[in-house]
């Protein structure tokens, strides 16, 4: 759809079939590029890094392991001011090794400059990667698209693939003005010192900043021009009169909504919150949803060991710095591919999950009698 | 205007900030001269990398990009990837010392081999981690002092011999694979100009000594190269797919004290007689490489079984120790 010129990847679970299929659509002539199997993710992100900075468009996928190993590069390639767009099939980061879903892997590189968007369903990743191309050639950024692994990438749904004339005329074809060309012969990736490496960094910022509006923009266009909007940064559910707001990212979020309608049923003012940039961090945008809010609680499927709740602690600083003193119950749950039911979700509403003073987060209960459950449990689950 | 230089390309122009004598920028400007500013150049992390881009200034006159340390040849792959299907052919050429490409960058470059990507990997060799301060790699030599194999009382310098790069390079069925150094120019120069001729993957391993890590004096960096080559320390040889095509051969033999003599690396050597055994194991080790590739006519003077079983050994002669209890 997106018209790669080159893709280079690395197999590993459960982001496999995305470029088993990319294969054969070289292998058929369906897809006119280059396809390189690389020796390691590493290699992988690299090449990709390679080809964009010589003018074509690329594509890679990892996950978990495979995203860490590219960590060195992923820095590069968003330090470089590269175009990259990949798809992370998240998926626990070992040991021990798992290779269910969470978000511990992209979460992991939330720092490295990539633009992160997670996405719902099967029908929003085909859109987000025509949207990410867009947003990462207009930006000078790299996009990473998440999509929780086995949930979204091993399951089958009715998708709208989009017409090839469709996507030519949301994304132009690839320009890079910095190409790597004898005709124009220039200096990629010079060394820095401390005179100027700080400017970099806060170009950087400041696309990142710059982006947001553009996220939005961009998925208001495909929703002129496809008749689908996934929200841009946010996507809120029956946020209106909810006094109870449930947030998270990614595939939860649909039963987090069957949960909220349940509970709407029984009168109560709840609504959800998806987040779907999480880089940028929408701290405006967030401010705006949620000022009304009595109680939030953040449901979300990795940790920073040591501190608790990513997004959490995030938003916790986001609403503060905006004088909203409404307290964030921080959730994590759904490690290593564990279940986050109606139930357990329905559970965090109604017990409250407010943490004690002296700790900042919980984790998820997995049935719903929470009270019961002692912590030591869960965590030996 | 200063036209003392204008018949070249100066793909690399001086004002770069390398030690005097640097073997490296002294091959580099060969090389990328040889193939001109009609290429694209991805360069390792190194010394290279560091004088030629120092903060917003470039000494290059050619597109020239640099990520990280371990993946030039990957990078290199994706630029040629690009290349091929927009329809263009221009060269590229990747530039990394031996730390890119015995060591950190082997796995990337192995990989950008075996999938047969059209590109030339130029390693400038220089035997040791300069850029850092010279600590060993894969490529430093037998009893060579570094800053992390110091010569003690329990050592005298690196124990390992170097890795034999060109060997693993040829193993991959490779289409051009050749050694070369700053001290033969026409050597050099038919090599690059028979690489850039070839198709395919190309690897060209050009000793380039570093003043400041073999701890010579910066005027001898250029006869320093010869003497490596003329004691048969480092043989001039080519190979095309895996065979042994051509080699610089040798009208006598040098000892290798005349190598390493003028050499700081080496001085622990001659200091006593634990020392001594050592000139004798990279006697050997000569030894071995011109009998493995024929680089005269007769047998050397040294025991020539000695000196293949101390590379056989591949710890430079270690072997002898144990025996002796
Ligand atoms: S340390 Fe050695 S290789 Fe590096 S610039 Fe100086 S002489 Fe050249």
């Amino acid at each position: 759809m997106c018209q790669p010129q080159v893709v280079a990847a690395y197999p590993i679970t459960p982001q496999t079939h995305i470029i088993e299929r990319l294969a054969q659509h070289v292998a058929d002539g369906e897809l006119k590029a280059e396809f390189i199997n690389a020796e390691s993710e590493f290699g992988a992100a690299s090449i990709v890094l390679g080809a964009v900075a010589a003018g074509a468009r690329s594509f890679t996928a990892t996950a978990s392991q495979g995203l860490l190993l590219m960590t060195e590069v992923l820095y590069n390639i968003a330090g470089l001011r590269l175009p990259v767009v990949m798809v992370c099939a998240n998926r626990a980061v070992g040991a021990p090794i798992n290779i269910f879903s969470d978000h511990q892997d992209s979460m992991s590189v939330r720092d490295a400059g990539w633009v992160q968007l997670y996405v719902e369903t099967n029908q929003e990743a085909v859109d987000t990667l025509i949207q990410a191309y867009r947003i990462a050639e207009a930006c000078g950024l790299p996009v990473m698209v998440c999509m929780d692994g086995f949930l979204l990438t091993h399951t089958f749904e009715p998708v709208d693939l989009p017409t090839q004339a469709m996507v030519d005329n949301f994304l132009p074809s690839f320009q890079f003005s910095r190409t790597l060309d004898p005709t124009r012969p220039m200096t990629l990736g010079g060394a820095s010192e401390a005179d100027n490496f700080q400017e970099y960094r806060a170009a950087q910022q400041s696309a990142m900043e710059d982006a947001a509006p553009v996220i939005e923009a961009f998925d208001a266009e495909f929703n002129e021009q496809f008749g689908r909007s996934h929200g841009g940064l946010l996507q809120p559910y029956q946020l209106d009169g909810a006094e109870t707001v449930l947030l998270g990212m990614g595939s939860l979020m649909g039963a987090v909504c069957d949960v909220v309608d349940k509970l709407r049923d029984q009168g109560q003012a709840v609504g959800a919150l998806r987040l779907r940039c999480f880089r940028p961090f929408p701290v405006q945008a967030l401010v705006e949803h949620l000022g009304g809010a009595k109680r939030i609680i953040v449901l979300e499927k990795a940790i920073s060991i040591g501190a608790g709740g990513i997004v959490a602690a995030e938003l916790r600083a986001a609403l503060h710095q905006a004088g909203i003193m409404t307290p964030v119950e921080s959730v994590i749950g759904g490690l290593g591919g564990r279940d986050l039911t109606p139930d357990v979700i329905e559970a965090l509403f109604q017990e409250s999950s407010i943490n004690e003073v002296g700790t900042t987060f919980q984790f998820a209960p997995d049935h719903v009698s929470l009270p019961q459950k002692n912590m030591e449990a869960t965590n030996n689950g | 205007m200063d036209n003392r230089d204008s018949f070249r390309h100066n793909v690399l122009t001086s004002g770069h900030r390398a030690c005097s004598g640097c073997g490296e920028a002294m091959a580099a400007r060969m090389v990328s001269d040889l193939i001109g500013p009609d290429a694209i150049y991805i360069n390792a992390t190194g010394c290279l990398q560091v004088f030629t881009t120092h903060n917003q200034q470039s000494a290059w006159q050619a597109p020239w990009i640099h990520s990280v340390f371990a993946n030039a040849a990957a990078v290199a792959s994706g630029v040629e990837a690009a290349l091929r299907i927009k329809g263009k052919s221009t060269p590229v050429v990747v530039q990394a010392g031996d730390g890119g490409t015995f060591d950190i960058g082997l796995q990337c470059l192995s990989g950008m081999i075996e999938r047969g990507h059209d590109v030339l990997f130029v390693c400038y060799d220089n035997e040791a981690y300069m850029n850092t301060g010279v600590q060993r790699s894969g490529s430093t030599p037998h009893a060579v002092r570094t800053s992390t194999s110091p010569p003690g009382q329990f050592s005298q310098g690196k124990k390992e011999i170097k890795k034999d790069v060109i060997s693993i390079i040829a193993a991959h069925n490779m289409p051009y694979a050749a050694t070369a150094t700053i001290a033969y120019f026409p050597d050099l120069k038919a090599k690059v100009e028979k690489a850039m001729r070839i198709k395919g993957p190309r690897f060209l391993q050009i000793l380039s000594p570093c003043p400041l890590g073999w701890v010579h004096d910066s005027a001898l960096s250029v006869s320093v190269a010869r003497l490596a080559v003329e004691t048969g320390l480092f043989p001039l040889v080519e190979l095309e797919h895996g065979e042994l095509t051509g080699v610089m051969r040798l009208a006598e033999q040098k000892p290798v004290e005349e190598y390493l003599r003028p050499q700081g690396r080496f001085k622990h050597l001659f200091a006593n007689k634990a020392g001594a055994v050592e000139l004798r194991h990279l006697q050997a080790l000569a030894d071995a490489r011109i009998h493995r590739y024929g680089l005269l006519d007769a047998d050397t003077q040294w025991d020539t079984e000695t000196a293949m079983q101390s590379e056989r050994n591949g710890r430079g002669g270690y072997w002898e120790e144990r025996e002796h209890g």
